[in-house]
């Protein structure tokens, strides 16, 4: 029953397509919430199942049907459930399910209501094949999928030309990702012999020499895939532009689960990383380099959506960062609760910007709380778990991995995400003071609409406010033999997590001094936010004056976006114009038309044959014979 | 002296005869009904066919692992023959359903139309069953004599009669040939069973015997006239333009998929194998069929004729895997023959429902802009030209991949290179139908288009037929490979 859970949202969509027309407004979104809101049901019960079994027999797959069978190659459309799928199966069908719900309120006033739905429905259906299918092939088509609906949600408002472009960048920033995958699936199929997960990594360690090159090729180039979808440098400047989307998109897509992608990616192939030493060094260094850069950049960002997706550009590279040096548990830990908080936190931003009449400037913002007392409330929550206090859950999940990165010995890495943690303190709770507290500064009509969202909103936030507070408990530090949250996945990393055995090695005292500092770092973070940017109005002002040149190149993103359009983008539109206006007009279009112009010719030929006489058709018979004679005599 | 041996009659097994005998009681009844008034605009003819077909289909469906042979030999039930009949059933059933609502539109609403059906598929049927030179002629002439009288049966248009008339004339001619054929083969072999021929081929020398060699080239002409190959093509158009859309539908699928099917067992029973001379002949009739047809598909204006032009080129390609030969061959052409049938009924099928009003012509530019105000029709309407065009992700891309696969396999790779640059002509004038549909502005009046439920459902199942083996082609070339298998 598994290909259920992709299959509901599928119906769903082609329901939407049937009839959705005649459903109205009310009908599309129960129809498009309902078939989310079941398939979580069905995870949920598969799971519950799922758990019943021994530990050693976790695993469930469900052959649907065989694809395709090309002399040994053969792919199954064929879903897995196993502890790690089935984490991200509950995350992506709750998370998601309380994302639709909450697009019912954000987009009532939408004119393409429907369409919206159409494609959230579409993603979910990719994106649950890209977790739970059993082989890379099928993973592939969800992580083509997936792409598309971002794309075609980004790009949703398409009459504004950003929001076009803005689409158009993330596919193509994606297929650049994407052709590393591909090159990597194919090395893996060549030397492995299969692209099922359980037989391929059940041959890995016998095909592959540890360090070899094939293996290190192949893995940096499933990481270079997971880049372009995760949006880790060298390849993260689409999720920035990708808030041009609605703010339910960046919700569900950007930040909870389509981004998660190449983490999860990188977990479920951690058998092949493990083989490539060199490969999860690179892994965990671009995490970190991630972590800390786009942290920096969210330091000067004024839009609430772009503090938010470097944010979670940042967050994602702690998730590397914790495959990186091993702690995949670690990462999968914090991508469950980053939905949770990221979640929250832009479909609070959403709400804000949904009551300011589509306000999306800090600086035109202040002074929110009493007004919006449950936006408030629950945005504070998840400001706080993504801080890193206790005992909210990024608390666990951001420890979890700062400490497995400084036993694994990367101390050069655990020191970056340190620094990350204080940047990350300081520019959530500058988003916080700016939006909710101190003076109004807002634009006379955005005040005078000002309202609190409606329940179908509300609701949403509440249970992800939930979520974020409780989601950590499942993961406390310092239990012996792990904590529930690394017993569930231990089956699908056993064997796996030498750096997570190097962590229980660290003595107690040095791993309550690690949980100290994080939140002593964290907590100097936000005072320093209170400090500047709420008990002392001249600081902000006097701060970026002192430290111009640098403010300059954060508010500019290092200037990274200008580099990548006076190198990449223009050469590529140059030799594209080029081709275009000498190859494809001259030569291809030339050979083209004429060729067709001589079938032309030859047909208006043929077509005097075609008398209308049966005399002339006879004839032809005949003559037809007398060839088929002629040619019998002459052998 | 040898005993006169016993009547056969008694040990028949009906279970082996049941779909042929449920189409000919099907037809009878039908007839007899005609007695009986009833209402007017009753769909009693079309509800009765459509019940044979699926009476007939299932008597084959259930004795499909049955293995008999009857009557001496001249009909064989094997799993070429279940093949077929399946394929042929479900060729009509579609076309009743297309025909539905298009003979109450175009004023041919009578049950004689519905009975001929039942006889032309019944003639398919022994066609592909008989296992006997003089049983494949029944089979030939019983389909043959109903579908000339579908062709006319519009008797009031002129152009409908003028199609009869063609096809019956050079029908007859061809016959002439195929006859003459079959007595040489008589003369040289001294029998008409296939089984027995091939006995008797095995044991003398006879294969260079000129009224041997001559027999098996006239057969093979009555043949190719059936398939519609070039130079025995020149009916198809005329015949295909005139007749009412529902019976160019049934024909051009159902007629076709007959004279092939007739024809592999002829060629892989009786001569063991094509007959090696054949091969140069079987391509230059290959190469010249798929040109011909495509190429003078280019100019066409009027979709009707365009499709029967694709049609003719479509039989190329089957022949490309006849000449390529062998089980592999032979299964090849079995797949191209299922996946061309229904592709070939959807298209046939939309332009049963387009029609302006009463008026038969529909032109490719009629079709502008109907992709929008009608979203099935254009969907489908292009799923059944990229299929027929040969692109994936449809049964037509499949079938060329397993028709040039083998023959690929038999070292034609001449044959193969100048296929490929045929699909790449065809899909010159496929897609100018999609570029109607969704990039030109409607010009005048917008086409109307007659939507009834037997239509709908037709259009779906050929829609959903013609994906599906696109993305799993697997199974149904798995029963084309199971059902060759007793020939050989």
């Amino acid at each position: 029953m598994l290909w259920l859970i992709p299959a509901l949202p599928l119906a769903a969509v082609l329901l939407n397509l049937l009839v959705g027309g005649r459903l109205g407004r009310k009908g599309v979104g129960w129809l498009a919430c309902g078939a989310v809101g079941l398939a979580f049901l069905v995870a949920l019960r598969a799971v519950l199942r799922l758990a019943a079994l021994p530990e050693a027999q976790r695993t469930v797959t469900d052959t649907v049907y065989t694809w395709m069978r090309v002399g040994d190659f053969s792919a199954d459309v064929s879903f897995l459930l196993d502890p790690l799928s089935a984490v991200m199966a509950l995350v992506v069908t709750g998370v998601g399910f309380l994302i639709h719900v909450y697009s019912t309120g954000y987009m009532a006033h939408d004119a393409s209501y429907r369409r919206f739905f159409l494609y959230l429905n579409l993603f979910m259906f990719a994106m649950l094949t890209l977790v739970m299918a059993d082989n890379f092939l099928l993973m592939f088509v969800g992580w083509e999928g997936v792409g598309l609906c971002s794309y075609l949600l980004i790009g949703f408002w398409y009459t504004r030309p950003s929001a076009a472009e803005a689409g158009k960048k993330a596919f193509i920033v994606n297929r650049i990702g994407d052709v590393g995958f591909i090159l990597g699936m194919l090395i893996l199929f060549a030397w492995g012999g299969s692209l099922n997960y359980a037989r391929l990594f059940a041959v890995a360690p016998h095909v592959f020499a540890v360090g070899s090159t094939v293996i290190t090729t192949a893995t940096l180039l499933l990481f270079l895939g997971a880049t372009g979808k995760s949006a880790q440098l060298p390849l993260y400047t689409w999720l920035p532009d990708a808030m041009e989307g609605p703010t339910p998109v960046s919700a569900l897509i950007h930040a909870a689960t389509m981004v998660t992608a190449g983490v999860y990616m990188v977990a479920r192939t951690h058998v092949l990383f493990q083989l490539a030493p060199v490969s999860l060094q690179t892994v965990a260094w671009i995490g970190a380099a991630t972590a800390v850069f786009a942290a920096s950049i969210g330091l000067a960002q004024n839009d609430i959506k772009r503090v938010l997706a470097y944010s979670t550009v940042s967050q994602l590279g702690y998730m590397f960062m914790a495959c990186g040096v091993g702690a995949f548990t670690a990462g999968i830990f914090h991508l469950m609760t980053h939905a949770f908080f990221k979640a929250l936190l832009f479909l609070g931003a959403g709400s804000v910007i949904h009551a300011l009449s589509d306000e999306q400037d800090l600086r035109r913002m202040g002074g929110l709380a009493p007004r919006l007392p449950w936006t408030h409330a629950t945005m504070l929550v998840a400001t706080l778990a993504i801080a890193g206090i206790p005992p909210f859950a990024g608390f666990f999940s951001k420890d979890e991995i700062l400490s497995s990165a400084f036993a694994s010995g990367n101390t050069a890495v655990w020191i970056l995400g340190l620094a990350g943690v204080v940047m990350t303190a300081f520019y959530m709770f500058r988003l916080y003071i700016l939006a909710f507290r101190g003076q109004p500064r807002l634009s006379h009509e955005a005040e005078h609409h000002l309202h609190e969202s409606p329940p179908s909103m509300i609701v949403p936030l509440a249970v992800l406010a939930a979520l974020s507070v409780l989601g950590g408990l499942v993961g406390p530090p310092m239990q012996e033999g792990g904590h529930a949250f690394a017993r569930w996945l231990a089956p699908v990393f056993a064997g796996g997590e030498h750096a997570a055995a190097a962590h229980h090695a660290v003595p107690m005292a040095v791993e309550w001094g690690l949980i100290a500092l994080s939140v002593v770092v964290a907590l100097a973070g936000i005072g320093l936010a209170f400090r500047v940017y709420l008990q002392d109005p001249g600081a902000a002002t006097r701060l970026r004056e002192r430290l111009s040149g640098l403010h300059r190149t954060l508010l500019h993103k290092y200037w990274v976006d200008e580099l990548y359009d006076a190198t990449a983008v223009r050469f590529v539109h140059g030799t594209a114009r080029s081709f275009w206006r000498f190859w494809d007009t001259k030569v291809v279009d030339g050979a083209v038309n004429g060729v067709g112009y001589v079938f032309e010719g030859f047909s208006a030929v043929l077509r005097l044959f075609q008398t209308g006489f049966v005399g002339t058709y006879a004839l032809f018979f005949t003559l037809g014979v007398a060839a088929l004679f002629l040619h019998l005599l002459r052998h | 002296m040898t005993p006169v041996p016993a009547p056969q009659l008694i040990a028949l097994d009906w279970w082996a005869l049941g779909a042929v005998i449920a189409l000919s009681a099907g037809a009878m009844l039908l007839l007899l009904l005609e007695f009986v008034p009833a209402k007017p605009g009753s769909s009693r003819a079309a509800v009765l066919s459509l019940l044979t077909l699926a009476i007939s289909a299932a008597a084959v469906f259930v004795a499909r692992d049955a293995r008999r042979s009857i009557f001496d030999g001249m009909f064989v039930h094997d799993g070429f023959t279940v093949f077929f009949t399946l394929l042929f059933c479900a060729i009509g059933a579609v076309s009743v359903l297309l025909s539905w609502d298009y003979v109450r539109r175009t004023g041919i609403h009578h049950a004689e139309y519905y009975v001929l059906l039942l006889c032309a598929t019944l003639g398919m049927i022994v066609m592909a069953a008989s296992n006997d030179l003089i049983t494949i002629f029944v089979g030939l002439e019983l389909m043959s004599l109903g579908l000339y009288v579908l062709v006319g049966f519009r008797r009031a248009h002129l152009e409908s009669n003028e199609a009869a008339l063609k096809y019956f004339l050079l029908g007859a001619f061809a016959s002439g040939f195929l006859l003459y054929g079959i007595a040489l083969l008589y003369g040289a072999t001294g029998t008409t069973s296939l089984t027995r021929m091939a006995a008797f081929l095995s044991e003398s020398p006879l294969r260079g015997n000129p009224m041997f060699v001559a027999g098996g080239l006239l057969l093979l002409t009555g043949f190719a006239f059936k398939v519609a190959a070039v130079p025995f093509h020149m009916w198809t158009p005329d015949a295909y333009d005139g007749a009412p859309t529902s019976v160019t539908a049934f024909m051009s699928a159902g007629a076709k998929a007959a004279g092939f099917a007739a024809l592999l067992r002829v060629g892989l029973t009786a001569l063991g194998g094509m007959p090696a001379e054949w091969g140069p002949i079987l391509s230059a009739i290959a190469i010249l069929t798929m040109t011909v047809g495509n190429v003078t598909a280019l100019l066409q204006t009027n979709l009707k004729r365009m499709l029967a032009y694709s049609s003719i080129a479509h039989a190329g390609y089957i022949l490309v895997a006849l000449v390529a030969g062998g089980r592999d061959g032979a299964s090849a052409a079995l797949f191209y023959l299922a996946v061309y049938s229904f592709m070939n009924l959807g298209a046939f099928g939309i332009v049963t429902m387009l029609g302006r009003g009463r008026e038969e012509r529909v032109l490719v530019s009629d079709l502008a802009g109907l992709g929008f105000r009608q979203p099935l029709v254009g969907l489908a309407m292009t799923v059944f030209m990229i299929s027929l065009g040969g692109i994936p992700p449809t049964a037509g891309f499949m079938g060329k991949v397993y028709v040039f696969k083998v023959a690929l396999g038999a070292g034609l790779v001449p044959l193969v290179i100048i296929g490929v640059l045929n699909s790449v002509v065809s899909v010159f004038y496929y897609l100018r139908v999609t570029v109607a549909l969704y990039m030109q502005e409607p010009q005048g009046e917008p086409t109307e288009v007659s939507w009834a439920a037997p239509a709908v459902v037709a259009l779906l199942v050929t829609l959903a037929l013609t994906l599906w083996w696109g993305i799993q082609a697997h199974d149904l070339l798995l029963e084309a490979q199971r059902s060759v298998m007793g020939l050989l």
